[in-house]
C-alpha cells in the first residue's frame, strides 16, 4: 500500500508554473531529432517499396555503390537474422524477427513504403539519387487492405511461414495472427433473460497520430564497437532495447540520447531508422543521419488500426445491463499487433455487466505495421459500445446520464478480463456531467441559419500503466535541485515531475531543474506512454526527494552536533525541535554543508495504475446543403486523479479530444485497391486545426488514485476515446440516422440526408 | 485456497471451468500445484522459469511485477491474463 501524503493544501501541486523547457521551445533553441549534427556526419536515404504486397526476387545495388559520393549501401542481408522469440513487454510486443523485418524487408514487402535498401552519402541529395539506382525485382502480389479482405477464406496470405495463435491452436496459412476470447459469466444465457437487446456494427478507417516532427535516426558505430544513437523517441530505453535486438548487440553496447520530441502519441515508440543509421555508420565509418519525409511517415510508420467492431448489449426493462457481447477485428498492418487485448479490456469498461463474452481478432493487412496511438484499441471499441448505449437509451426513453449511472462501473466491479476495479471515478465524472453547464443548457435544434443541430454524449476509458522509472536528484550550492530523469517529455512531464519533487522538498517548482538524459546516465525508465509518466516517474521523484531530505537532515544534525531526530525539515528550511536558534534555509544549508554533495536516487517498478474515465458532451451543427459538420460546443469531463499541473492536464484533455474529433469527422487512410495511401500529406489528410474547433471546455474531476502518494492517475489517453461515439451520437441526434463508419465526412452525411 | 482464473484459451485447452482452486505460498508454487492437477498447464504460463512475457498475473486486482517469486499471503483471487500492449 502506498504511504499517503497527509496534506491536501499543497504548495506546488495544483499550481501552474511556466514549464522549464518553455523558453527553449518557443524560441527555437530546443534541439529535436534532426537538429543533431556530428563532426564528419553523412546522410542516408532509404529505398521504399512501391508495392503493398510483393516478393523480393533480387536486389541489385551495383549502380548505387558506384555512385560518386556514396559511402555505403545496405540491404536486410546486412542485418543479423533474428528468431521468432517474443519480445512481449507492455510497450512493444511481437517477435524479434518481425521487429527486424519491419525495419528492412528481407524477402517480402508487406506495405507500400516498406524499406528494402539504404544508402549513405556525403549529402542527402546524393543519397537520394543513389537510392534510385538500386534495382529491385519484385513479384507483385494482390494486397489485402481491410479485415474483411484479410479474413476471407480465399485471401492472399501475407506471411506464408507465420503460425497464427487461435485460442492456443497453431494455425498455418492465416492472416489472423491472434484470435482470443474473454468470458465472464454466461452471456449466452443472460441474453435470453433480457427485455431489450441492441446490437451495432461499426467500421473505422486507419488513422495516423499526426505528430508534427517526422521520425529521424542519427547513429555512429564507433571504434569501441559501441553504437550511439540520437533520436526522437518516446522511450530511450525501449529504443535501446529495439536497436540492440535488431543489431544483435548487448544493450550495454548501445547508448541512446533522446532529443526533444515533436509529438508522439504512441507512434514514437517503435524504431524505424535508427538501426539503419547504425549499420550504414559501421559500413561508412562515419556518423549517419536519416530523416523521414511526411509521406514516409504516413506510408511507413505505424498508424492506429482500422477495423470492425460489433457490440451487443442486453438490458432488463429497467435498463439494467445483464449481458454484453463484442466481436473485435482490428488491423495489425504488415506484422502482428493490433492491440486487441487492450480493446477487449476497454470495450465494456465503463459498465457493470455480470456476463460478458468478447472475441478479438488481430488481423494482418497490407498496411504499415500498427503502432500505439493514444489508448490503442479503446477508441475503436468505444465507438461501438457507446453507440449501443445511446440506442438503448432512446428505445427505453431513459436519460443518457441516468442510464450510465444505473450501470456505472465502480470500485469492486468485475471487469471483462476478470480482475475487479480498484478506486475509480466514472460515477463522479457522470455526476459532474449531469451538473455541468453544457448538459444543462438547451440546444436550439432549429437555428435560424437552417442548419441541423444535435447533441451527443459518450464515455471512455484507458487503464494507465505503471512500470519502471528512475530519478536522480542533486542539491546545488544555491539550494536549487538538479533532477535527471529518463522520461522523454512529450506533454509537459518535466514540469509535473519536478513539481512533485518540489512539493516534497518545500521549494518552488522553478528551483528544481529537470533534465532528460541518455541511457548511460539514468536507471532504466520505460516509455513515455500508457499515461504512466507523471504517475510513475513522478513517484520516483517523490521517493528521491524524501531520500534527499533524509540526507539533508543527517548532515544538518552533524553541522549542529545534535541528534538527527531533533531536526525538522519543513517548507525548504531546516530547524531544531529543541533550540529555536538553530535554523537555516535550504540555500544556507547547501552553502555551508561540509559533509559532501547531497544527492539521492530512487526508482520504482509500479503495477498498472487504476484506470481513468472520461465523458464528453458535444454539440454540432450540420449544413444540409454541403454536409459539413461544425463542432459548436465541446466539453471534456474526466477523472484525472490529482492534477499536478492543471494547465497541462487541461491541454492533454483538449488535445485528445481534438484528435478524436479528427478521427470522427475527417481523418482516414484513403487507400487505392493496390494498397497505396492516396492522401499521404497534410494537405489531403485533414486533421483539425484551431480554426475548426471551438474552445474545448474541460472539467477536471479529482478522485485520487490509491496507488500514488499525491493521488496521481494517468489522464493523457482517455480523452481520445469518447469523441468518435459522442460525435456519431450527435450526428444521429441532428439528422435522425446513425452513420457508423468513420470518418463521418460531408459526403456520407449528404448521401444519408438524400436517402432520408 | 486461492481462486484462480486462467485465460479462456487455457481453459479451453484443459477443459476447465471459469475458476479453479489452487494453493501455494508464492506464484511459482501455485503454478506447480496447478500443473500437478492439470499436467501440462505450466507450459501455458511459464517459459525458462519465468512467467511468459505474453502473460501477466493479477493478484487481488494488482498486476505483480515480481513474477514467480511473488508471495501469496491472504490472497483471494489470481487472474492470469494475456499481456497487454499499449501506448
Amino acid at each position: 500500500m502506498v504511504s499517503k501524503e497527509k496534506k491536501s493544501n499543497y504548495k506546488i501541486i495544483g499550481t501552474r508554473p511556466i514549464r522549464h523547457d518553455g523558453y527553449d521551445k518557443v524560441t527555437g533553441r530546443a534541439q529535436y531529432g534532426a537538429d543533431i549534427k556530428l563532426p564528419g556526419m553523412i546522410y542516408g536515404a532509404v529505398l521504399r517499396s512501391p508495392h503493398a504486397h510483393a516478393k523480393i526476387k533480387s536486389i541489385d545495388t551495383t549502380k548505387a555503390e558506384n555512385t560518386n559520393g556514396v559511402f555505403a549501401v545496405m540491404t536486410a542481408k546486412d542485418l543479423p537474422r533474428l528468431t521468432d522469440k517474443q519480445r512481449g513487454n507492455s510497450e512493444e510486443s511481437g517477435s524479434e524477427k518481425h521487429l527486424s523485418e519491419n525495419v528492412m524487408a528481407l524477402d517480402k514487402v508487406f506495405y507500400k513504403g516498406h524499406v528494402v535498401a539504404a544508402v549513405s552519402a556525403n549529402d542527402v541529395n546524393t543519397a537520394r539519387e543513389a537510392v534510385k539506382k538500386i534495382i529491385v525485382d519484385y513479384e507483385v502480389l494482390k494486397p489485402v487492405i481491410n479485415v474483411d479482405q484479410a479474413m476471407d477464406k480465399d485471401a492472399p496470405i501475407l506471411h506464408e511461414e507465420f503460425i497464427g495463435d487461435h485460442l492456443g491452436k497453431k494455425v498455418k496459412n492465416t492472416n489472423i495472427a491472434t484470435y482470443n476470447r474473454y468470458k465472464i459469466g454466461n452471456a449466452e444465457d443472460a441474453f435470453k433473460n433480457c427485455d431489450l437487446v441492441v446490437e451495432k456494427e461499426v467500421e473505422l478507417q486507419t488513422v495516423h497520430q499526426g505528430y508534427i516532427e517526422p521520425h529521424s535516426g542519427t547513429a555512429i558505430w564507433d571504434e569501441d564497437d559501441r553504437v550511439k544513437v540520437w533520436t526522437s523517441t518516446q522511450g530511450s530505453f525501449s529504443n535501446r532495447d529495439s536497436v540492440s535486438k535488431v543489431l544483435s548487440l548487448d544493450v550495454s553496447r548501445v547508448k541512446v540520447t533522446p532529443m526533444e520530441i515533436g509529438g508522439g502519441f504512441g507512434g514514437k515508440i517503435p524504431v524505424y531508422l535508427e538501426p539503419i543509421a547504425a549499420v550504414l555508420s559501421k559500413k561508412s565509418r562515419r556518423p549517419v543521419q536519416l530523416v523521414m519525409s511526411r509521406t514516409d511517415v504516413f506510408d511507413a510508420s505505424g498508424p492506429a488500426p482500422g477495423g470492425k467492431v460489433i457490440v451487443k448489449i442486453g438490458v432488463d426493462k429497467n435498463g439494467k445491463m445483464l449481458a454484453g457481447y463484442a466481436d473485435i477485428r482490428l488491423e495489425a498492418g504488415g506484422y502482428p499487433e493490433a492491440f486487441i487485448e487492450a480493446a477487449a479490456k476497454c470495450v465494456f469498461s465503463c459498465y457493470d455487466i455480470p456476463a460478458m463474452d468478447i472475441e478479438a481478432y488481430d488481423v494482418l493487412v497490407n498496411k504499415p505495421s500498427s503502432a500505439p496511438y493514444r489508448a490503442p484499441g479503446s477508441p475503436q471499441v468505444a465507438f461501438a459500445t457507446e453507440t449501443v448505449v445511446d440506442e438503448i437509451c432512446k428505445k427505453l426513453k431513459m436519460d443518457l446520464i441516468d442510464f450510465r449511472l444505473l450501470n456505472v462501473a465502480e470500485k469492486g466491479t468485475r471487469t471483462a478480463l476478470g480482475p475487479k476495479y480498484r478506486k475509480i471515478g466514472l460515477k463522479e465524472v457522470l455526476e459532474a456531467a449531469k451538473k455541468s453547464d453544457h448538459w444543462n443548457s438547451k440546444i436550439d435544434n432549429k437555428p435560424s441559419n437552417g442548419k441541423l443541430r444535435g447533441r451527443g454524449i459518450a464515455s471512455g476509458y484507458w487503464f494507465n500503466i505503471g512500470e519502471k522509472s528512475a530519478v536522480n536528484l542533486s542539491l546545488n550550492m544555491d539550494g536549487t535541485v538538479i533532477l535527471t530523469e529518463g522520461s522523454t517529455d512529450i506533454g509537459g512531464s518535466r514540469a509535473s515531475i519536478a513539481m512533485q519533487a518540489a512539493e516534497v522538498l518545500g521549494i518552488e517548482a522553478e528551483s528544481v531543474r529537470p533534465s532528460v538524459v541518455d541511457t548511460d546516465s539514468i536507471g532504466h525508465t520505460d516509455v513515455t506512454g500508457g499515461s504512466r509518466t507523471t504517475y510513475a516517474t513522478g513517484y520516483a521523484a517523490y521517493k528521491a526527494a524524501h531520500i534527499m531530505i533524509d540526507e539533508i537532515t543527517g548532515k544538518a544534525a552533524k553541522i549542529w552536533d545534535i541528534p538527527e531526530n531533533e531536526i525538522i525539515y519543513e517548507n525548504g528550511a531546516i530547524s531544531s525541535k529543541t533550540d529555536s536558534e538553530l535554523k537555516m534555509t535550504l540555500r544556507e544549508f547547501a552553502d555551508q554543508n561540509p559533509f559532501g554533495p547531497v544527492v539521492s536516487s530512487a526508482s520504482v517498478d509500479l503495477e498498472e495504475a487504476a484506470g481513468g474515465f472520461g465523458t464528453h458532451i458535444v454539440d454540432l451543427e450540420i449544413d444540409p446543403e454541403t454536409g459539413k459538420t461544425d463542432v459548436i460546443r465541446y466539453t471534456v469531463l474526466q477523472d484525472v486523479g490529482k492534477a499536478i499541473h492543471p494547465a497541462y492536464v487541461e491541454g492533454q484533455l483538449q488535445g485528445g479530444a481534438t484528435q478524436g474529433i479528427g478521427w470522427a469527422l475527417n481523418e482516414e487512410y484513403f487507400m487505392s485497391e493496390q494498397g497505396t495511401m492516396l492522401n499521404s500529406s497534410y494537405l489531403d489528410y485533414r486533421m483539425p486545426i484551431a480554426l475548426d474547433l471551438p474552445m474545448i471546455e474541460t472539467v477536471l474531476v479529482e478522485v485520487p488514485s490509491e496507488d500514488h502518494p499525491f493521488g496521481v492517475r494517468g489522464f493523457g489517453e482517455t480523452p481520445i476515446c469518447p469523441p468518435v461515439p459522442a460525435i456519431s451520437n450527435a450526428v444521429n441526434d441532428a439528422i435522425g440516422t446513425r452513420i457508423l463508419s468513420t470518418p463521418i465526412k460531408a459526403s456520407k452525411i449528404l448521401k444519408t440526408l438524400k436517402n432520408i | 485456497m486461492i481462486k484462480v482464473f486462467l485465460p479462456y484459451r487455457t481453459r479451453k485447452l484443459f477443459d476447465l471451468p471459469v475458476e479453479v482452486n489452487a494453493e501455494g505460498n508464492n506464484l511459482r508454487n501455485l503454478i506447480e500445484f496447478l500443473d500437478k492437477k492439470y499436467p501440462g498447464l505450466k507450459q501455458e504460463l511459464v517459459d525458462e522459469e519465468k512467467l511468459k512475457p505474453t502473460i501477466s498475473a493479477v493478484i487481488d486486482g494488482r498486476t505483480t511485477r515480481l513474477g514467480l517469486i511473488q508471495k501469496l499471503e491472504n490472497v483471494s483471487e489470481i487472474h492470469f491474463l494475456p499481456s497487454i500492449a499499449g501506448g
